[in-house]
């Protein structure tokens, strides 16, 4: 099945990285076709960033994003940009401490920034909470094939954070998530 | 000289008018590559347009005859791509400073082991005596009809201020100083840059008041003023005329240099 | 053991060249063509090569051209305004039958337009964009893998017909990333070396010199001016030219049953889509979810020299569509070989056309 998440959030959160990691998790780890994709406008640079990746089972023909099911929203700006129109029935995941509105769809709120400053004490890490819990959530890749993602994808040095950090989204999504 | 065996012997004769500096040039550049002893296989001639750049054309060795300005950039890439091969470039002045302006400051300052040619007769000869940027100020030519009303480039200057580790200065009628200077040049690692003052009396000449080939080589004689000549009429606190150009070994340094034969 | 990695299609397209003994870059920064340029500023020096940063575009392709006669596989990436700045050295380039590999990710134009939205709008330009007649080579990658497979052909290419080779990408296929796998090797089609006795503009049968590289003792005469076969200014001599001019256009087209590489879907339908490029994604999406409706797609991988014969393998046509990311150039070309009338279907702006949106064309038209 194919499904289209769309990321969004501020320059610097690592929203693209997520987007990467995401795909790289699905064409590499899950044997599934991935994807990725983002926007490459001016406002990137501090504004809203957009990153997305469709992920399928059977290989992607028709390689854009038309209407996403799967949302993770981290500034308000990004909801405004990129998620305040998403369809009725899609699952977005907001990082509730950033963002104050909320979407017509299926939302959880998931404290990813709060809980990396926290909790985990490095709040960069916020936006692998946010990949957690989205895997925990929509199962769009599987545990294992995000891990082993986010682990060749990160800086040397940070590996055990970053697994901590999406650990820590796993269960925060099993939590707040009943959908 | 024994320079004769560097010649493509077909390809004669050239297309350079009667009383031409281009010739001269050629040999003083051809006489400096036989002091060095470099080999004729190793060795490639590159140009860009104008009648400078058909020089390379009568010589027997591998040569690059390009598009117009852009001679530095073709050779940039073949001395990086091969650093064993000798390169010398020759071109002119419209060829170097007016399209082919930015490749010469940006070659200058990567200073690649290159020894650079200019022929500079102060007009786009091969189109027919148009103006270029080293027409003097007041100076005649097809698009001057009034005289140029611009200043001119000193592009040994140019060149020094780039940062080219060799520059160099002479002119047509110094014949034994320019082949000493091409030699320097390209015994040193780095850009080397040549300047030669020459002679165009069929485009240049003849709206100057220049007409026959010993009125310009007079001409280009009496301008030329060596630069410690110069420097002593500074020290001394006494006025340089404007229309003189400095001759002789204007630079010569260690800069890090791109290129180099390892 | 070939390596499978999730790739940008830009670092996929250096990959290629690397794999395919690319040893010379020379570029100058522009959106969306940058990350090739940055992928072999990191990867050149560790293999031995030479990455460099020109001054302009007509620098990057000059010294490419120069360290190409060194006889390194060379090659320069870009974007419309540095194609537009490259044109007159293509023509160099060409006349002086130099083996490169130009990369275009082509974005919205005229001038400096969208610098990151993706188009088509340069595939009259890398066909005729330099003064004079002539012919060159064009292929347009549709997907990442595509860009590490025709990047390695651009090269083979290039070599084998001693001609600039083009890569028409774009912003979507640059930028994207997907899943790609990279062989330890490839195959290498060599340039034919000058033989002994031999001119080194001498077309021989199928007008294909022997290549002479700098350094190998043949004091071979390189130059834009029409020349003869010993590569000698000859500018007078109408018949001199005409038989230059002939040959250099000869070599390119008479091979084009050779270079082609295209796809059939179909062969039997009466509506056929013409695509090249990411357009030929979405129509592969409308035949995957209409597989009932017979509707026939010719995709090229080469689109220049342009395979008008793979255009009669449709027997039945009697309608082609082309939807591009311009205001329909290939179209120009195909309606030069067909009686039917052949549809463009424009799209402007940066995306793709959307499967609705050619479903939609495919009723108006059938």
């Amino acid at each position: 099945m194919r499904r289209e998440v769309r990321l969004s959030g501020f320059g610097g959160q690592g929203i693209i990285l997520s987007a990467v990691i995401l795909g790289r998790a699905a064409a590499l780890y899950d044997d599934k076709y991935a994807v990725q994709t983002q926007v490459y406008g001016p406002e990137a640079r501090g504004g809203a960033s957009m990153g997305q990746v469709i992920i399928d089972d059977q290989p992607i023909l028709y390689p854009e994003v038309t209407d996403p099911d799967i949302y993770v929203i981290m500034s308000q700006q990004g909801f405004e940009k990129y998620g305040v129109r998403a369809r009725e029935d899609a699952i977005m995941l907001i990082d509730s401490g950033l963002v104050h509105s909320r979407p017509r769809c299926r939302y959880c709120d998931i404290p990813a920034t709060e809980e990396a400053k926290s909790v985990l004490g490095r709040e960069i890490v916020a936006n692998i909470v946010m990949i957690g819990a989205l895997v925990a959530t929509t199962g769009v890749v599987s545990r294992t094939a995000i891990e082993k993602a986010v682990l060749d994808s990160v800086p040397k040095g940070t590996e055990e954070l970053n697994a901590k950090a999406l650990q820590r989204g796993f269960d925060l999504g099993k939590r707040a998530c009943n959908l | 000289m024994t320079a004769e065996e560097w010649y493509r012997a077909d390809r004669l004769p050239h297309i350079y008018c009667a009383g031409c500096g281009n010739g001269t040039v050629i040999n003083c550049t051809l006489a400096a590559v036989e002091e060095l002893g470099w080999r004729r296989e190793e060795t490639v001639f590159i140009s860009g347009i104008g009648c400078s750049s058909r020089a390379p054309g009568y010589i027997l060795t591998d040569s690059l005859h390009t598009t117009h300005g852009r001679a530095l950039a073709f050779a940039t890439g073949v001395k990086l791509a091969n650093p064993g091969l000798n390169v010398v470039v020759f071109t002119g002045d419209g060829d170097l400073a007016a399209i082919g302006g930015n490749h010469f400051i940006h070659a200058c300052r990567r200073n690649v082991d290159m020894t650079v040619v200019c022929m500079n007769n102060m007009i786009y000869g091969m189109t027919g005596g148009q103006g270029s940027p080293t027409t003097p100020p007041g100076a005649f030519s097809t698009t001057t009809p009034y005289g140029s009303g611009e200043p001119a480039f000193d592009l040994a200057e140019l060149a020094i201020a780039a940062g080219a580790n060799y520059v160099a200065r002479w002119t047509s009628y110094h014949v034994k100083e320019l082949v000493k200077a091409i030699a320097a040049g390209m015994r040193t690692p780095g850009l080397s840059f040549v300047e030669v003052m020459t002679q165009c009396p069929t485009n240049y000449g003849r709206h100057n008041r220049l007409r026959r080939v010993s009125d310009m080589i007079e001409y280009l004689r009496t301008h030329a003023l060596l630069v410690q000549k110069k420097e002593r009429l500074v020290q001394e606190g006494k006025t340089v005329p404007d229309e003189m150009f400095t001759v002789g070994e204007l630079v010569r340094r260690n800069r890090p240099a791109m290129g180099v034969r390892r | 053991m070939s390596r499978v990695e999730f790739m940008q299609g830009n670092t996929a397209c250096a990959e290629g060249a690397l794999a395919a003994g690319c040893r010379f870059f020379g570029g100058y920064p522009i959106t969306p063509s940058t990350e090739i340029a940055e992928h072999m500023a990191r990867a050149l020096p560790k293999r031995g090569g030479v990455f460099i940063s020109m001054e302009d575009e007509l620098g990057s392709i000059a010294a490419v051209i120069g360290a190409a006669w060194t006889g390194v596989r060379a090659m320069t990436a870009t974007s419309g305004p540095g194609f537009s700045l490259m044109m007159e050295n293509i023509g160099f380039a060409v006349m002086t039958e130099t083996p490169c590999v130009i990369v275009n990710i082509q974005r919205g134009g005229p001038s400096t337009g969208q610098p990151t939205r993706a188009a088509q709008g340069d595939m009259l330009q890398c066909r005729f964009g330099s003064h004079g007649d002539y012919s060159t080579i064009a292929l347009s990658p549709a997907s990442v893998q595509e860009m590490f497979d025709l990047t390695v052909k651009a090269f083979n290419l290039a070599d084998r017909y001693r001609v600039p080779a083009f890569v028409m990408a774009d912003e979507i296929v640059g930028h994207m990333r997907e899943r790609v796998t990279i062989p330890d090797a490839v195959e290498i089609v060599p340039r034919r070396k000058l033989e002994p006795g031999q001119l080194p503009f001498d077309g021989g049968e199928d007008g294909i010199p022997g290549f002479a590289q700098f350094g190998s003792g043949y004091a071979v005469h390189v130059t834009g001016l029409t020349h003869d076969e010993r590569g000698y200014p000859d500018t007078m001599d109408a018949e001199a030219h005409d038989r230059l001019v002939r040959r250099l256009i000869g070599k390119i087209e008479s091979a084009r049953f050779d270079i082609a590489d295209y796809e059939v879907e179909n062969p039997d339908a009466e509506t056929v889509f013409v695509t090249y490029g990411p357009p030929s994604r979405t129509v592969l999406q409308l035949l995957h979810d209409m597989p009932d409706e017979g509707i026939g797609h010719l995709r090229l991988r080469v689109v220049w020299p342009f395979p008008e014969f793979a255009l009669s393998v449709f027997a039945n046509a009697k309608v082609f569509l082309m939807p591009e990311l311009n205001m329909g150039q290939m179209a120009r070309e195909v309606q030069r070989h067909v009686d039917q009338p052949v549809i463009p279907i424009p799209k402007l702006g940066g995306d793709l056309h959307t499967p609705a949106e050619l479903k939609q064309a495919l009723e108006a038209y059938r």
